[in-house]
């Protein structure tokens, strides 16, 4: 465990049926770094986030997760198969129930992981402000009784709240929707408000699933900065999914290439620019061309 | 007149509790998109802890009306919500991922589960409860007069104040807001750290809840109860629901209401032998009107 890595997927691997969507994905990812990960369509990125964030239960392979002073295995906290060790380890037994029972993908979240989508899922029935605050449920007040009987303690916690939905409404340029409904906005709103609810859950890592996609240029020079604000002044890292190549090798540090679910290069913008392998992967290996491994 | 004004008063009450419980059939149906059928038992077995309930503060000396019904009512919330929990646990959690049918089949078995265990542990005769609440206020209309029981007063009130609440708690409080994000979103609200599993058992014992209101209402004003009790009225919120607009929550209390004045006025207008064929003969007119109920919104199917 190192606290330079605030993720470090292992041998990542997930089937489905005989399908094998990843086959061994391996990558750290430095804390505080803006990376990317990106390949052909069909190369098993999403899947990667999908198991990041516990939408799907990996098949094998570890996925530990440095944040919050703590390190979490989020393929644990979704509930393993009991392995014949844990009948003789009562310990080991005594969690992996527990995770079975209570675990899931809210824990990832929980534990310092954020996520958007490629397709916008926006509570749309409640109102702008309202997808903002149901994001910062960990921080608000907990009792119900406390809620109907308006404490004083409740309304701080809400005004902090709100403080912080203002804050992150400010951050995206969308003040003055603050009390529309999230679906009456235009596509472009819609994914910068994605961006601030995923932001208002306090995470140390933030995963954006194609957050150019559908933008129009200046649009997407916008997102590219408001990225660079989440990194320098949030402290927030930042792994995205993007098909915009400009803005890739424009904001990223670091960059994963994926074809076929497997990682055929890591490393800076330049190296891959030139990495050959990657350009084969892309553009298609011509006829008795040599590709080096 | 009178008789208009005097099916009135009844049918609002009726309504009101018809509401109650149409309450969780809609909550639970939005929430995860099961209808369950075992809400109608959860109901009788509100009515049964409403007996023990009361049978126990008077051996134990209480004779007050409020002390009693407050217990009552405390007590009997508290373990029909802890039945609607277990309920959620046992029988439908673990078919969370499974087909709709087989969690639909799930909570038939359920229901009957909930029949007959009753049936077994309290016998099958019908059972009752003295009259706590005596009393009526009159007002002369006409040359007749319409008479409105404490009883029903007190049932008006309290199915209000319970519905007030309950809006309240959805529209301002946390845990509505959580509710309502997972109901739109499941697995999106479980991305932002929500724990939906413990949203879906708190809607559960919510719905339980209400209908345990609406069971000690209804069983302080008849007085008699069996282990059936809580299929027609179970069929009668289901209606209700769905004319309101399955999955929206004033849409459950609305349609509890027209149900339950609708089927008064016919009653004491033109006949009471149908005024179960005139409840479902009007869900089925505003089903043809509005497909999705009176405040549901359609769905609209994405091309």
């Amino acid at each position: 465990m190192s606290q330079e890595n605030i993720l470090e997927v292992e041998n990542l691997v997930m089937h489905f049926g005989g399908i094998k969507a990843l086959n061994d994905v391996t990558f750290n990812i430095k804390r505080g770094s803006v990376s990317a990960l990106i390949g052909p369509n069909g190369a098993g990125k999403t899947t990667v986030f999908n198991c990041l964030t516990g939408f799907y239960k990996a098949t094998g392979g570890s996925i530990l997760l440095n944040a919050g002073n703590k390190q979490t295995s989020v393929v644990k906290v979704l509930g393993e198969k009991f392995k014949g060790s844990d009948f003789i380890n009562p310990a080991a037994f005594a969690e992996r129930v527990k995770y079975k029972m209570f675990g899931g993908s809210h824990l990832v979240n929980r534990a310092g992981l954020a996520r958007t989508f490629q397709n916008i899922r926006l509570f749309k029935e409640m109102s702008v402000i309202e997808n903002l605050l149901v994001a910062q449920h960990m921080s608000v007040q907990r009792s119900m009784i406390s809620g109907i009987l308006n404490t004083a303690s409740f309304k701080n916690s809400e005004e902090a709240a709100l403080r912080k939905a203002f804050y992150w409404l400010e951050v995206v340029h969308l003040t003055e929707f603050a009390n529309r409904l999230a679906g009456e906005l235009s596509y472009g709103q819609q994914r910068r408000l994605e961006i601030a609810r995923s932001m208002c859950t306090n995470p140390e890592i933030i995963c954006l699933d194609e957050p150019a996609a559908g933008l129009n240029p200046s649009e997407t020079e916008a997102l590219a900065s408001m990225i660079r604000v989440l990194r320098d002044e949030h402290n927030t890292t930042v792994l995205l999914i993007e098909h915009d190549m400009g803005m890739v090798m424009n904001i990223s540090d670091y960059i994963v290439v994926l074809d076929h679910g497997e990682v055929i290069a890591k490393g800076g913008p330049d190296d891959i620019k030139s990495n050959p392998k990657v350009i084969a992967a892309y553009l298609g290996a011509e006829e008795g061309e040599e590709v080096s491994l | 007149m009178d008789i208009v004004l005097q099916q009135l008063v009844n049918g609002l009450t009726l309504g009101s509790v018809y509401g109650l419980i149409a309450i969780g059939y809609t909550m639970v149906y939005g929430i995860i998109g099961m209808i369950n059928f075992a809400h109608g038992d959860v109901y009788m077995v509100s009515s049964y802890l409403t007996a023990i309930a009361i049978a126990l503060l008077t051996f134990f000396g209480f004779e007050s009306f409020p002390i009693i019904i407050f217990g009552t009512l405390i007590f009997t919330i508290i373990v029909t919500g802890a039945y609607g929990w277990v309920i959620e646990r046992v029988a439908y959690r673990p078919l969370r991922n499974s087909s709709r049918l087989s969690i639909l089949i799930s909570a038939i078995g359920m229901s009957l589960i909930l029949q007959n265990y009753v049936q077994i542990s309290q016998g099958a005769r019908q059972q009752g409860i003295p009259t706590l609440l005596s009393g009526a206020i009159r007002f002369e209309v006409g040359d007749g007069f319409v008479q409105i029981t404490y009883m029903k007063l007190f049932i008006l009130f309290a199915a209000f104040l319970g519905m007030g609440i309950l809006t309240y708690i959805i529209q301002k409080t946390k845990l509505g807001r959580m509710c309502r994000a997972t109901q739109q979103d499941r697995k999106m609200a479980s991305i932002l750290g929500i724990n939906t599993d413990r949203i879906i058992s708190s809607v559960f014992v919510i719905g339980a809840a209400m209908a345990a209101l609406a069971g000690v209402l209804v069983t302080l004003d008849y007085g008699a109860f069996d282990f059936y009790v809580g299929f027609i009225i179970g069929i009668k919120a289901f209606t209700a629901a769905v004319l309101g607009g399955i999955g929206s929550l004033p849409g459950a209390m609305l349609g509890g209401l027209i149900l339950g004045l609708s089927e008064a006025l016919f009653a004491g207008l033109i006949s009471s032998d149908y005024k179960d064929v005139f409840s479902f003969s009007l869900l089925v007119v505003i089903l043809i009107f509005r497909p999705s109920g009176l405040l549901g919104k359609p769905e609209v199917e994405k091309v």
